[in-house]
């Protein structure tokens, strides 16, 4: 196995058995991202308390990247404040992947990233 | 019967290696490789006869001229366009379908109707959409169970006002093989005109246009081994020369005034500007080497590669795996439209907000399955191949789909169910 091949194995781990799935009961705020064109979707629950992203879901539907992508983030941004999660770069997203994506595949990788940006813009 | 092993040697990409392996090309519905002879016919365009056609009074003007028109003569007798048609060089075929949908529509008007189907590619259907604005109606025909098309349906569609049927020879996406001269008779009896787009079947099988008497028929230089950036339209001189020029500029004139001009005859009409002179030699030298290998042989290439891939999707029972398409190979192109699973379509309001558990979608998506092939250096398309209609009535936000040609053989079509197999291991839930 070469190191594309573990990162392959590590995305359909976290494709087949996602963390952080589901939704939560008394989320402050919610959002679905879709991309219409292959039908990746999205939706995150988020709990925010005191600044601070106390709690996250997610349940979803669509490629390997998109929902893999997904799952790393929540584990990525969970218990970290509001402004942390703010300042990360959607490299940190492609990293977490750490395979070479085309670009047309960089789209589904980041749908998760964009998608909780525009769910916390309203929060600081 | 076409020697596949042969015809490759033509092919120089076919020989490139990515990750020490060769390239197993299966996306020749999207465009097709290029053999050495329509490259050499460029360059030497290039190295010997370069200069702008028609108004140049010295040779190397007037041969390039003659290489050009000698070009269309050779594309226009490939189709069978006979004395009374001609070929307008166009970009691809979407540029053809929107030159006729723009110039023929000055005849249409509110309540006038243009009859399109369920299975055309977005070129085909998005040029008319333009005419809703002036209040022409599209009807859509649908498929029958067995992925033909519906043409029970058609004769009730069709009604007096019904002034375009344009329609599809060959699906993209099904591979489905329409009955055209049925559907141009069915046409004219009702007084409309017949549109064709011959994108996906002049590439692949013997076309003859005056025999199935089309109006009107587009085509693409590069889905039939010629460059990109070069197709055509043809259609009879007699309609092209009632219809308005396309585009204006040079060439396409007679004489200009400061505040109007004359046309040129047909085709010169529809050809504003220099045109792609290099693609129009380019595709005369694919048509050479179609003529060669035969279209008879071509078509019974293909179908050969077709049936032996039904009949290992048969043989295999590949988990999940199911196909969309006519099973008869009298009727069935060389496509070969397949997903794992159910890929739902997208639909947020019933799969997401109103449960918000998960999801049941069991099946693996068409981007993971192009991207695990690519892992064997197999090209398939994924995506909705720009036939979102299309998707819809399958009920499906996406599907796999690998196109054959004449470099093509039986090993490629086993290496895709060995790429299909392994995915389907791989990703399954």
């Amino acid at each position: 196995m070469n190191d594309d091949d573990l990162q392959i194995q590590l995305i359909l781990d976290h494709y087949k058995e996602p963390r952080n799935y589901g939704k939560i009961q008394n989320e402050t705020t919610s959002i679905t991202e879709a991309n219409p064109v292959c039908g990746d979707t999205l939706h995150f629950s988020l709990l925010i308390e005191s600044g601070k992203l106390v709690d996250i879901r997610f349940v979803g539907q669509g490629c390997s990247i998109s929902q893999a992508s997904a799952s790393m983030l929540t584990e990525y941004v969970k218990g970290k404040s509001v402004s942390d999660i703010k300042k990360i770069k959607p490299e940190v997203v492609l990293g977490m992947i750490g395979i070479e994506l085309g670009p047309a595949r960089e789209k589904c990788a980041l749908l998760s990233y964009n998608a909780l940006m525009k769910a916390l813009a309203p929060y600081n | 019967m076409i020697n596949a092993q042969a015809v490759r040697k033509d092919f120089p990409i076919l020989n490139r290696k990515i990750d020490g392996k060769p390239i197993i090309y299966l996306d020749n519905a999207a465009t097709t490789q290029k053999p050495r002879q329509v490259v050499d016919a460029i360059v030497n365009y290039y190295y010997n006869f370069n200069s702008n056609i028609h108004r140049g009074i010295y040779r190397l003007s007037e041969e390039a001229t003659d290489l050009y028109e000698k070009s269309r003569e050779n594309v226009q007798g490939f189709i069978g366009a006979g004395k009374d048609g001609t070929v307008i060089f166009v970009r691809n075929a979407t540029e053809a379908l929107n030159l006729v949908a723009a110039e023929y529509s000055r005849n249409l008007g509110p309540g006038d109707e243009v009859i399109l189907s369920t299975m055309e590619h977005h070129s085909n259907i998005v040029p008319w959409q333009f005419l809703q604005e002036k209040g022409v109606v599209l009807k859509f025909v649908d498929l029958t169970p067995d992925w033909e098309l519906n043409l029970q349906q058609l004769e009730t569609l069709l009604t007096p006002r019904s002034r375009v049927v344009s329609i599809t020879h060959v699906s993209n996406v099904l591979g489905t093989i329409n009955p055209v001269k049925e559907i141009g008779k069915m046409a004219h009896e009702n007084s409309a005109i017949f549109v064709l787009d011959g994108a996906q079947s002049v590439p692949h099988m013997p076309v003859d246009v005056s025999s199935i008497g089309c109006d009107f028929m587009a085509f693409s230089g590069h889905k039939m081994l010629g460059p990109s950036g070069i197709g055509g339209l043809f259609g009879r001189k007699e309609d092209l020369d009632h219809l308005h020029p396309y585009m204006g500029g040079g060439e396409m004139i007679n004489q200009v005034w400061k505040d109007h001009a004359t046309w040129n005859e047909v085709p010169q009409k529809f050809e504003a500007g220099t045109p792609n002179i290099e693609g129009a030699i380019g595709l005369s030298a694919a048509v050479d080497y179609l003529k060669n290998l035969g279209m008879e042989n071509v078509r019974s290439h293909e179908r050969d590669l077709i049936g032996y891939a039904l009949g290992l999707e048969e043989d295999l029972k590949i988990p999940g795996l199911r196909s969309y398409g006519p099973r008869n190979l009298n009727v069935r192109g060389g496509v070969y439209t397949f997903n794992i699973g159910d890929i739902p379509t997208f639909d947020l309001e019933m799969e997401m907000m109103s449960r918000g558990i998960r999801i049941t979608g069991s099946g693996i998506h068409p981007h993971d399955v192009a991207q695990s092939l690519d892992r064997d250096n197999i090209a398939v398309r994924s995506g909705h191949h720009c036939a979102m209609p299309l998707m819809n009535e399958l009920g499906v936000a996406a599907t796999s789909r690998a196109s054959f040609y004449i470099y093509n053989t039986r090993e490629d079509v086993e290496k895709l169910f060995d790429g299909i197999r392994m995915t389907e291991r791989t990703y399954a839930k």
